[in-house]
């Protein structure tokens, strides 16, 4: 299977920032940072004899940008007819798209198969149809899964005519390939998440949240500034991926602003602090290999 | 000229999207089939730079089908599409043409 090739050659496929944890220090000017991601490939730091961490760091302002009038959409990751090489997945998060979505307009029947597709949104609400009967409504606080497997068709509209719907949609590649097409979606108390990170999805149907068919947890908190947590990694052989969706963090020593996203791997424990009020992020646990 | 792709799958509207899909772009030329048997016929008939492999086809059909076209011709690239729609296709196929092919024995097939 030609993509587990790749994702073996290259979890990341993309550039990798590589240093010790005891060096992460070394790593925190943002501008050395934007310098060093446009190079393919870092080599370990000379002496480091320690394991490294790889990070990859993907700003808010390098994302691909389409404008199609009544979808306006930021891809981190390749996606349509935005193809960078140097984007293509973080181990098996494959699309990672930030969408505004005009009053009453959305996207008409399509097909998605073998793809473990997560929406969330972020603001209004969206109108979701598919071909097994279920018609859905998600709003903020909400989270919808689709394992897509053999084939599945749907829709998806913002419902409402007086306001926008804002909503991240996210791709990750199946554990499996051909399952049965399942379609979930869960509400969330989102005040679980102040000063806190809520898990809001697992490979588990009995663990909070949503489930999938991917060895994944996803987690969103929404801190005070200054708040500092932990996050501690589910599998050692995953990766994080963390997007902030509101204010300002550092991660990993590294400073990230507002839809900046940083993608870590090579580690047990991840640190983050809130450098602004009302400050939101969300971590995306996931493989670096498929299979 | 045309770059040509192969598309085998077993959803018979999906597989009419993705075909339908590539054939929107002016550079790519698709043919596509949901049986193994005649993905064979076709590709023993044309020259393909390309052959995508939608949902739904076994793991045995996979490896059988890979080995084949491998055989027959070794710098045939293969890969597996997801997604089923436009989303990832374009670049999918953008990669796979830029690459040099992998034989199907160095492939770890799920």
């Amino acid at each position: 299977m030609k993509i587990k090739h790749s994702l073996k050659k290259d979890t990341t496929g993309t550039g990798i920032l590589s240093a010790t944890s005891e060096s992460n220090n070394l790593l925190n000017n943002n501008d050395e940072l934007k310098k060093i991601e446009a190079m393919r490939h870092i080599p370990n730091m000379e002496g480091v004899t320690t394991p490294e961490v790889n990070f990859l760091l993907h700003k808010a302002n390098s994302r691909g940008h389409v404008d199609h009038g009544w979808l306006e959409s930021y891809h981190t990751f390749s996606f349509a007819n935005y193809y960078n090489p140097e984007r293509m997945h973080f181990g098996v998060l494959r699309v990672l798209n930030d969408d505004r979505v005009d009053p009453g307009k959305g996207f008409g029947r399509h097909p998605h198969d073998n793809m473990e597709i997560i929406s969330i949104p972020l603001e209004g609400d969206l109108k979701h149809e598919d071909n097994m009967g279920n018609i859905a409504i998600i709003k903020h606080g909400d989270i919808q899964v689709m394992s897509a497997g053999t084939g599945i068709f749907h829709s998806e509209y913002n419902k409402n005519e007086d306001q926008q719907a804002k909503f991240l949609q996210i791709w990750l590649f199946p554990r499996t390939k051909n399952v049965a097409p399942r379609y979930d979606q869960a509400s969330l108390n989102i005040n679980d998440r102040r000063n806190n990170l809520q898990q809001i999805l697992s490979p588990d149907s009995n663990d909070a949240g949503v489930w999938i068919n991917q060895d994944a947890w996803f987690h969103i908190g929404q801190f005070d500034n200054d708040f500092k947590i932990d996050y501690n990694l589910k599998k050692s052989t995953n990766g994080v991926y963390a997007f902030v969706i509101k204010g300002n963090f550092s991660i990993a020593g590294i400073e990230l602003n507002q839809r900046d996203g940083l993608g870590i791997s090579n580690t047990k424990k991840i640190s983050l602090k809130a450098n602004s009020a009302d400050a939101e992020v969300l971590l995306m646990e996931v493989p670096m290999t498929l299979g | 000229m045309k770059k040509q792709i192969l598309v085998i799958g077993r959803h018979g509207e999906i597989l009419q999207t993705v075909l339908r899909l590539i054939n929107a772009n002016e550079q790519w030329e698709a043919k596509g089939t949901l049986e193994d048997a005649e993905a064979i016929r076709i590709f023993d008939r044309f020259s393909f730079d390309l052959i995508l492999l939608t949902n739904g086809i076994s793991e045995h059909c996979e490896n059988s089908l890979r080995l084949y076209f491998t055989d027959k011709r070794p710098t045939v690239n293969i890969v597996q599409h997801y997604g089923g729609g436009s989303g990832l296709l374009t670049t999918e196929i953008l990669q796979a043409l830029s690459e040099p092919a992998v034989s199907a024995s160095s492939h770890q097939i799920k």
